[in-house]
């Protein structure tokens, strides 16, 4: 299993990464969450040895890796924008990986084509790309790349497989359909995944584990339902799209009061059941997830500004800015009072 | 599309002069070169073996610069570094200079009489010197490589600095070792890039007149040189012809390949813009500090040594044993005003220089008023403008010594009687004329500066008149504020490529300059090639003051380069 232990790497003198620690086990699948400039594909550069960090280490199963070249590790590396050797065939894209096991004389006669073809074929076909063999990697689209690119990296039977937003240059269709395709290649092949990417849905689909990075830090780790169920921060119940993260006051008890600038204010002060103790004065911070229903009585009033169709029901904003998932969609303008199904404490998770 | 019939009017003074400057003696060539049965049988086994040679010498020539150009591109691309960019700078210097002066900077550096020998000689105290240099095929191979490895760096680099450096990360993380990720995945990325640079640097070498003639010495010949010899040595005009023609093919076989290569070699690698960055590890550092210090030593140090030595006397401590003490002196600059000799025939260099700088004027007068029309009328382009343009850049593939072979053919009056008697003007040809040099530098200046002007008049667009109109300027207002501007720094800038190319042109003028009328290279030439230290003296300043005209001229033309402009 892999374990990094307080990575440190800096660039342009500012902190990239500032002592990340996290392990991956067997068969299990990390995905690595944050926003683009967060360090997270530096991460995946560290791990496979394209770059050295500036402290901490990288070990395999106890072992060190910090004396280990890029190519004698056997970690697959999946690019953002694939990185298929453009004057190579398909074939010869996923066989790179398996000729370098073999003698590298021997690598470079024809003879080994013949060798590698039955583990090329396998691959292929669990990506769905069987026949395409003898294509030119350039003649592809975007989708039929990432499956060559995914199938080259399986190839050799690495014992890591990172991704680096593998489906980040995928239109949103393909993207999903290649999402449910990817988690059962990723559980039916075993082999332990980092997944890198900023997109918390991809990120809730595939991970066994999800790691939040916020400014070369850990903000927050769990499964996705733990993360989804008890986010750690403000800051983190925002960035995955929870609900509404709003700063209030304690009035008393469970009794909390918005403060922020919303207008108009909740007719009545907003009930939270957390295990905390909060005495009256308190700042804390809520997350209004946004499961809500239209009730005469509800705690919360304010006029509709925005009506957003979803399918199952209506995306209602608030004038204020804050927004609710209601069944029925009410008019643009009209002064609504709803109930939020949950309203939480974040301080303290 | 009609064409314009202004252009027409345009047309007929620029083709008109290469009509009889360049394609009618071309042709008279040509007719020649078919008579070449009339060649002696003796003669045909020499021609073979120039051809070999010829072949021989450029692709060990390319080969070396390839071996040189490689590294030193991964180092321009990849690494940043101090002082990168006027070293990446000193590297292209040489190319653009004239080839007189770079054999005349080795002769300073290596020569008999250079900086090295006198330096063994001093600590050894010998009395000749012990590194024979120039006059070997070794200084032959030095100055190519000299000359082209800035091609290599500049064409390999380029697609190197393009090239995806996660393909080469892709690599090793599919357990590629360093070598199999360059040998499967790099180098064959490049390999356009390197065919293409390669074949270019081959056809300069292939085309080498006067590093050969002044490097190599009489035992050397090439194709170039052979047609010198036959022409003006042995008189012997059918051959000269028939060599001409055969290295024209030759020229037209090979640029055909360069430029269908040059087109994938350009063709858009997918890349990351992936900035230099700076050597991390010793061994990284090594081989930056390494090849910084191969760079200054091989391209600065012929460039220095011939200003250094054109200020410094040797000889006069001969008397004295074997020890030599340089002392500073400007003995050289003076000399070259006096006629010590006090002969008829002997010509001061100055007047070589005076030569130079007047064939330079008028070439720049000329191909400014030829080229100004064909530029004007290739920016507003209709059938017969696209027809035509491939044919204005012909001159650029017809080697220079084939031109003044052609002028010589062609304005030809019996030559041996000329050249024994020295018949005055009056009675003689076009050819006793100095006229000829200027007219032969400005067939080879013209595409230069056509392409130069047309490159700057398409960057006038209507947007700048209209927008300036708008604002409220007059047409005149708008003329002077706009195109004026654009239009006197292409001016300038195409006038010192015409300037430049002319001060600096030997092939033609070495055949056509007459004893009388000696340009600066040809005067180079000659001095070089007569003992005595203080003719080597006025052959290194010479050089040195074409080198800094030279020099002068190459800086105007980059300061006024506009984006983009200029390119051929």
């Amino acid at each position: 299993m892999l374990r990094l232990t307080n990575i440190y790497k800096t660039y342009d003198n500012q902190p990239l990464l500032n002592g990340i620690s996290f392990s991956v086990a067997q068969g299990e699948t990390v995905c690595l969450l944050g926003a683009s400039g967060s360090g997270k594909s530096t991460i995946l550069r560290i791990i496979a040895g394209l770059e050295q960090p500036e402290k901490g280490d990288v070990a395999w199963d106890g072992q060190s890796l910090a004396g280990v070249a890029v190519h004698q590790r056997n970690f697959g590396l999946m690019f953002q924008d694939y990185a298929l050797f453009p004057h190579m065939t398909v074939f010869e894209n996923v066989a790179f990986g398996l000729k370098s096991r073999a003698n590298w004389q021997f690598a470079l006669q024809k003879s080994a084509n013949t060798r590698f073809a039955p583990r090329v074929r396998e691959v292929l076909e669990v990506v769905n790309m069987a026949g395409f063999a003898n294509r030119r990697v350039t003649e592809l689209s975007g989708g039929e790349q990432q499956r060559v690119a995914l199938a080259r990296a399986l190839a050799p039977n690495p014992r890591l497989l990172m991704l680096d937003e593998p489906l980040g240059a995928l239109d949103r269709a393909l993207r999903e359909s290649l999402l449910a395709e990817l988690r059962g290649i990723l559980h039916q092949s075993g082999i332990p995944a980092i997944y890198v990417t900023h997109d918390q849905q991809e990120a809730f689909t595939l991970a066994d584990t999800i790691i939040l990075l916020h400014a070369g830090e850990i903000s927050q780790r769990g499964s996705p339902a733990e993360v989804f169920a008890k986010p750690a921060s403000g800051r983190v119940a925002s960035f995955l799209g929870l609900g509404n993260v709003v700063k209030a006051v304690c009035v008393e008890g469970q009794k909390m009061r918005i403060e922020a600038d919303i207008s108009p204010k909740p007719s009545a002060d907003l009930l939270i059941h957390c295990g905390h103790h909060h005495r009256p004065g308190d700042k804390v911070t809520l997350l209004i997830r946004p499961a809500a229903r239209l009730d005469a009585a509800g705690r919360v009033a304010g006029r509709v500004a925005d009506v957003v169709f979803r399918g199952e029901d209506f995306r209602v904003t608030l004038e204020g800015g804050l927004y609710f998932h209601l069944s029925a969609a009410p008019k643009l303008g009209e002064l609504v009072r709803l109930s939020p199904e949950k309203v939480e404490c974040l301080d303290g998770n | 599309m009609p064409s314009n019939p202004k252009n027409l009017l345009a047309w007929l003074l620029p083709l008109t002069f290469l009509g009889l400057f360049f394609f009618y003696p071309l042709a008279r060539i040509l007719a020649l070169s078919l008579d070449f049965a009339t060649i002696s049988v003796g003669y045909w086994p020499r021609i073979f073996s120039v051809i070999a040679f010829t072949f021989f010498q450029a692709l060990i020539s390319s080969l070396i610069t390839l071996l040189i150009g490689l590294p030193l591109a991964f180092l321009f691309a990849r690494f940043d570094f101090p002082a990168k960019t006027p070293l990446r700078a000193l590297t292209a210097i040489p190319f653009m200079l004239p080839t007189v002066v770079v054999a005349a900077g080795f002769n300073a550096l290596l020569g008999p009489r250079g900086w090295l020998n006198l330096a063994l000689m001093g600590t050894l105290g010998l009395e000749t010197p012990p590194i024979a240099f120039i006059g070997t095929i070794w200084a032959i191979f030095a100055a190519h490589v000299f000359y082209n490895t800035t091609i290599v760096i500049r064409l390999v680099g380029d697609a190197w600095s393009r090239l995806d450096t996660r393909l080469s990360d892709a690599a090793r993380s599919l357990g590629a070792s360093p070598a199999r990720t360059f040998w499967q995945v790099t180098l064959p990325l490049l390999r356009p890039a390197i065919f293409a640079s390669s074949l270019l640097v081959f056809l300069f070498d292939f085309s080498s007149y006067g590093v050969i003639l002044l490097l190599g010495g009489p035992r050397f010949a090439t194709l170039e040189v052979e047609i010198y010899i036959q022409a003006l040595q042995l008189l012997n005009l059918q051959a000269a012809a028939l060599l001409s023609l055969i290295q024209l093919l030759c020229t037209l076989g090979l640029s055909t390949l360069y430029s269908r290569y040059i087109l994938h070699a350009a063709s858009p690698i997918k890349s990351v813009e992936r900035i230099p960055r700076p050597a991390r590890t010793l061994p990284e550092k090594a081989f930056v500090a390494a090849l910084a210090i191969f760079c200054i030593g091989f391209f600065a140090l012929p460039l220095l040594a011939l200003p250094m030595r054109s200020l410094t006397r040797i000889e006069a401590d001969r008397a004295r044993s074997a020890e030599i003490r340089p002392a500073f002196t400007t003995d050289y600059y003076y000399e070259l005003f006096i006629n010590r000799r006090g002969s008829l025939f002997y010509v001061p260099p100055v007047e070589a220089a005076i030569n130079s700088l007047s064939y330079a004027s008028l070439s720049v007068v000329l191909s400014l008023l030829l080229g100004f029309p064909a530029a004007l009328a290739l920016t507003r382009p209709g059938p017969l403008e696209k027809w035509l343009d491939p044919f204005l850049m012909l001159p650029l593939g017809a080697s220079a010594v084939t031109l003044g072979l052609g002028y010589i053919i062609t304005f030809n009056k019996p030559i041996p009687l000329l050249a024994t008697f020295h018949l005055p003007l009056s009675t003689a040809s076009l050819l006793t004329s100095p006229l000829l040099i200027p007219l032969a530098h400005t067939t080879i200046a013209l595409p230069f500066v056509i392409r130069n002007l047309q490159a700057a008049l398409v960057t006038i667009p209507q947007r700048y008149r209209e927008a300036a109109a708008v604002l409220g300027a007059s047409p005149f207002h708008v003329w002077r504020t706009v195109d004026l501007p654009i239009i006197s720094r292409a001016v300038i800038s195409a006038g010192a490529f015409a300037f430049t190319i002319s001060m600096g042109e030997f092939g033609a003028a070495s055949l056509l300059a007459r004893p009388e009328y000696p340009t600066l290279p040809t005067a180079i030439y000659r001095f070089l090639s007569q003992p005595g230290g203080m003719n080597y003296g006025q052959a290194m300043a010479m050089a040195t003051i074409l080198m800094l005209t030279c020099g002068l001229g190459i800086f105007l033309i980059e300061k006024l380069r506009l984006p983009g402009a200029g390119e051929l």
